[in-house]
């Protein structure tokens, strides 16, 4: 337990982007401007899957993505938190009834939290990070 | 007994790892208040190598396991000798022995050269890019560190005790207020940039091109191994600068330096690593023979 409480206080989110439309990467480059800077909890972008506590995953899984997502989740130190960004990534969004969807990412690994919107804006992501931060603290 | 005591608790140690996690967050605040954010919490990096602790270890399959597994430990060790050295020259005068000058600047090579070992023996492709960079730096920078610690070493009368350099500086005046004493001391500067990896000589690990070079296979504890010998490293380099060519270690001259190193950091680009071998060898090299020979002349 007191392992997943040190994370809380640091949160390095390496970002995965399986076929996304780039609005969904755009948002999260919002929350590190000025204006909402998620430093001050901590949270950073890292470049490299071994030194992430959360993986995050924006656009629709590809034939070319899930398998690599699949392998980068064997690979993170756990514990590690995974999170759907998006309505794409969380339920395939509009591309649902498209020929060439493949599973939702929760199929692939096991996701804690969904962020939904189409892109979510910056207080929703905010939003998200604080309902991870009490999920691992086990206050939800 | 003592020794463990320097070595463990007061100018090694503890007291580096402390003052240098409290250096980092320093240095992220001001960043940040730079780029008009907010920043950090207080001690955040302390936070930061909590965690990296408490995480699982992944070792690379078909990397070298032992010279994976030992390199960040031996750089860890390493830096905390050269920190007890430096700390000593300031704190205990009466200890210390005559040469500790090399030693701390021979030691001081040590952990790029882990960099270099961890980096290449982890099979990444980019890890191995970032070790043959961190080299190439390695060797231009080298030489020109060696040169203005050379003219320390002539305006001081040949004198290679750290301690016994600090007390002539106090007897006289500090080396930085002659004009070959000036351009060591830039020389220094730069080189120090570079040995701490801090921007516009962060070829290496390249957050944006390479995604952290040598450290990119590394996690859990073997990372926190790397980021504690960087804090331990922020104490070090800035204080063997102040006692080179300031005359001492106070808290003031060792804020100045440390503002110095995040000012240039924020106001500068990456250079390009043929950039840097060009800037080293052809302009600062020629520079650093000229402060020797302005030192020998008396200037």
């Amino acid at each position: 337990m007191n392992r997943i409480k040190n994370i809380t206080k640091s949160i390095w989110v390496f970002h995965f982007a399986s076929g996304p439309c780039n609005n969904c990467d755009i948002e999260i480059l919002d929350v590190l401007t000025p204006r909402f800077d998620v430093e001050r909890f901590g949270i950073k972008l890292v470049g490299s899957v071994k030194h992430a506590d959360a993986i995050l995953v924006t656009g629709m899984l590809t034939r070319k993505g899930a398998p690599r997502l699949k392998e980068l989740y064997e690979m993170a130190p756990k514990p590690v938190v995974v999170i759907a960004f998006g309505s794409c990534a969380s339920s395939q969004g509009i591309f649902k009834p498209s020929y060439n969807r493949t599973v939702p990412v929760d199929e692939v690994v096991p996701v804690d939290v969904y962020i939904p919107g189409c892109p979510p804006r910056p207080e929703a992501i905010i939003d998200g990070i604080v309902k991870v931060i009490k999920k691992l603290r086990g206050e939800i | 007994m003592r020794i463990f005591f320097y070595y463990f608790v007061f100018p090694g140690m503890l007291f580096s790892i402390l003052l240098g996690i409290f250096a980092s967050w320093f240095e992220r605040k001001i960043t940040a208040r730079l780029q008009w954010r907010v920043g950090p919490p207080f001690l955040q990096p302390l936070y930061d190598v909590l965690k990296l602790f408490s995480k699982e270890t992944v070792i690379p399959e078909r990397g070298s396991e032992v010279v994976f597994i030992m390199s960040p430990i031996i750089s860890f060790v390493v830096s905390v000798f050269v920190a007890t050295l430096v700390g000593i020259a300031q704190f205990y005068p009466e200890i210390g022995f005559q040469g500790d000058l090399i030693v701390v600047v021979y030691f001081l090579t040590i952990p790029s050269l882990c960099i270099i070992l961890g980096g290449a023996s982890s099979s990444n492709p980019l890890a191995s890019l970032g070790a043959s960079r961190e080299m190439k730096l390695v060797l231009s920078y080298e030489i020109i560190f060696w040169c203005s610690v050379a003219v320390v070493w002539i305006k001081t009368n040949g004198l290679l005790k750290l301690s016994n350099i600090i007390h002539f500086q106090t007897q006289t005046s500090p080396v930085i207020y002659s004009i070959s004493g000036f351009i060591a001391f830039v020389l220094a500067f730069i080189t120090a940039l570079a040995k701490l990896g801090r921007v516009p000589f962060d070829i290496a690990e390249a957050e944006t091109e390479i995604t952290g070079g040598p450290y990119i296979d590394y996690s859990g504890a073997l990372l926190g191994f790397f980021k504690l010998s960087q804090y331990v490293l922020l104490v070090a380099v800035p204080f063997l600068l102040c006692e080179l060519f300031l005359g001492g270690v106070n808290v003031l001259k060792y804020i100045i330096i440390l503002i110095l190193i995040i000012l240039v950091e924020n106001t500068n680009p990456r250079l390009k690593i043929t950039q840097f071998l060009w800037f080293a060898w052809i302009v600062l090299f020629p520079i650093s023979l000229i402060a020797i020979i302005l030192a020998i002349k008396g200037l």
